[in-house]
């Protein structure tokens, strides 16, 4: 081999070698990254058989299941089966009377009401109604959490707006919860939810008697929570067209800096979104989306045509 | 559950609320701006309707009283008679008897709302504890103003004592004053006083847990604001008889 070859091979090996190291490097950066990401291992939620009974009846019967961290579990089921309770022991308003709950990893099951405070400060909950305080303008609803933390006004002020604006309300602000429709006090409620930056979610029949647009802003809300905040959320619903805009869009940001809602497709397969059925406080169906509508369960067949 | 159970259990829960309400009066944060604002819908909201029946009350006494006293010929005793009355007794079970209706309906009503609209669910889950911003101001709002709206209702009765008899039974003034500052000793009004102190507790404990411990909608909210009046009311009433004979004993009053 003449002895420019040799120069060239030796150039190559070093280039190729060169290559390799910045190729392990990027490896060695992303074992760092799944090192961190071990945290995302833990459950943002997680029920270990969990039973609660009011009076004689069980309404949760030995119910487990998982919410990861960015992910949306969807809760759906009839009235009456033990939604909102679970979303209620998630946050301690209700305890078990038996198995355990835990938040981003930390056992509450038996967290007294001062424990728990500290605990709810990390989680949001949308209430069906809204649950605003009556006595307080939309304002003082907004800031209460910030209120309560002792926040100067004029940061309260400012975080207020951005949470309006989020939802599209900050016109609304000066304004009583009476003076509002009922998609506004939802989405109040939503704004009011979302101060602190909660990195856990509960949605509890947000949409519920709400009309079609108003539902839909609502589900965009959600939507945008889980892809662009990464926030973990469950959302209780029995509606389906919720379902439908949960599990088949998500939100990006263009190029101007707007969001936009594309459909998962040929680009995108959202993995972040599942469902889970409960029925007489026990849970029929946990899964994808696809796989809800390919069961041969009669019962969730009719729940999800309506006949 | 009978009866008995139950009313049993009430009141271990009506306790440990109040308990509870004490406990974290303490701890920060102190609802400040709460408890002058609750202060103020209770004790100058009551203003009127206390002094009318403070008034109306010292009024009808003296009525009723002076043509017995004049039989015996003690009319000179009028005042006496009347203030006492008022002092120990009239004053403190009106004036409580009066906030029952006004204040005790409207605490129970409200609360019973905000658990019905699930607002004190929203509340805990925004990091406050209901039983501190809610349930201990009204408290300390109530056993602040009670004793003071007593107080109110006893001076205006026995102006309203003193206007009757001279009004209508030509009593010098002087002369009914001068036997309300001969016969009322310091201890009658200290019992006077002590007593409105357990009366708010009462109303104020009784009306937080109905309110609180609302089931079942708006139907809910009726029931448990009659349930808190009926409960408080007749509270007050057997725990008047109770204090009575423990303030004689105590302050070594006559009738020991």
């Amino acid at each position: 081999m003449a002895s420019t070859e040799l120069e060239t091979q030796q150039r190559m090996d070093a280039a190729i070698e060169g290559v390799d190291n910045r190729v392990s490097e990027a490896a060695a950066e992303s074992t760092f990254q799944e090192i961190e990401d071990d945290a995302r291992a833990i459950p943002a939620i997680e029920f270990q058989h969990v039973t609660l009974g009011f009076g004689d009846r069980n309404v949760l019967d030995d119910l487990s299941f998982k919410v990861m961290k960015g992910e949306t579990k969807i809760i759906l089921g009839g009235s009456g089966t033990g939604k909102s309770t679970t979303i209620k022991l998630v946050l301690g308003l209700l305890k078990p009377d038996e198995g355990r709950v835990f938040v981003n990893g930390e056992d509450v099951t038996d967290y007294g009401e001062y424990e728990m405070m500290r605990v709810r400060k990390n989680i949001g909950m949308i209430f069906q109604e809204g649950a605003l305080f009556d006595s307080l303008s939309v304002y003082e609803n907004v800031a209460y959490r910030l209120h309560e933390q002792g926040v100067p006004e004029d940061e309260a002020e400012q975080e207020v707006r951005r949470m309006l604006r989020f939802v599209n309300l900050e016109d609304a602000i000066d304004k009583m919860p009476a003076e509002l429709s009922g998609g506004m006090r939802r989405r109040v409620g939503i704004a009011r939810a979302l101060v602190g930056a909660p990195q856990i979610v509960m949605f509890d029949e947000p949409t519920a008697g709400l009309d079609p647009p108003t539902a839909r802003t609502i589900c965009e809300l959600a939507i945008k929570l889980r892809d662009l905040e990464d926030v973990s959320s469950m959302f209780v619903t029995h509606e389906m067209n919720n379902v439908e805009y949960l599990t088949s869009e998500y939100a990006a940001v263009n190029d101007e800096g707007e969001v936009i809602f594309e459909e998962e497709g040929q680009k995108l397969c959202l993995i972040n979104t599942k469902i889970m059925m409960i029925r007489d406080g026990h849970i029929i169906f946990s899964g994808t989306d696809e796989q809800l509508t390919k069961t041969d369960d009669p019962y969730i067949k009719r729940f999800l045509r309506g006949k | 559950m009978n009866i008995a159970i139950r009313s049993l259990l009430e009141v271990q829960e009506t306790s440990l609320l109040v308990a509870r309400a004490f406990r974290r009066l303490f701890r920060r944060p102190i609802y400040l701006t709460e408890m002058f604002t609750q202060a103020d819908v209770i004790g100058v909201g009551s203003l009127t309707i206390i002094l009318l029946t403070g008034f109306f009350t010292g009024g009808v006494l003296t009525l009723q009283t002076y043509p017995t006293l004049k039989y015996y010929g003690a009319q000179d005793q009028t005042g006496y008679l009347v203030a006492l009355s008022l002092v120990r007794e009239l004053g403190p079970v009106l004036t409580a008897l009066m906030c029952t209706g006004r204040v005790g309906s409207a605490i129970a009503a409200e609360l019973g709302s905000m658990v019905v609209s699930q607002q004190i669910d929203a509340m805990r889950a925004l990091g406050t504890d209901p039983v501190r911003k809610l349930v201990a101001p009204r408290l300390v709002a109530l056993v602040v103003t009670l004793p003071l709206l007593t107080v109110v209702a006893d001076v205006i009765g026995i102006i309203g004592g003193g206007a009757v008899s001279t009004g209508l039974y030509g009593m010098p003034m002087e002369s009914f004053f001068s036997s309300v500052r001969h016969g009322i000793t310091t201890d009658d009004i200290t019992g006077g006083v002590i007593k409105p102190v357990v009366f708010a507790l009462i109303i104020g404990s009784v009306a937080c847990n109905k309110g609180l411990s609302t089931e079942g909608g708006t139907v809910g909210v009726g029931r448990s604001t009659t349930s808190a009046v009926v409960t408080a009311s007749i509270l007050v009433i057997v725990a008047d008889f109770f204090l009575a004979k423990a303030l004689q004993v105590i302050l070594n009053m006559p009738g020991k």
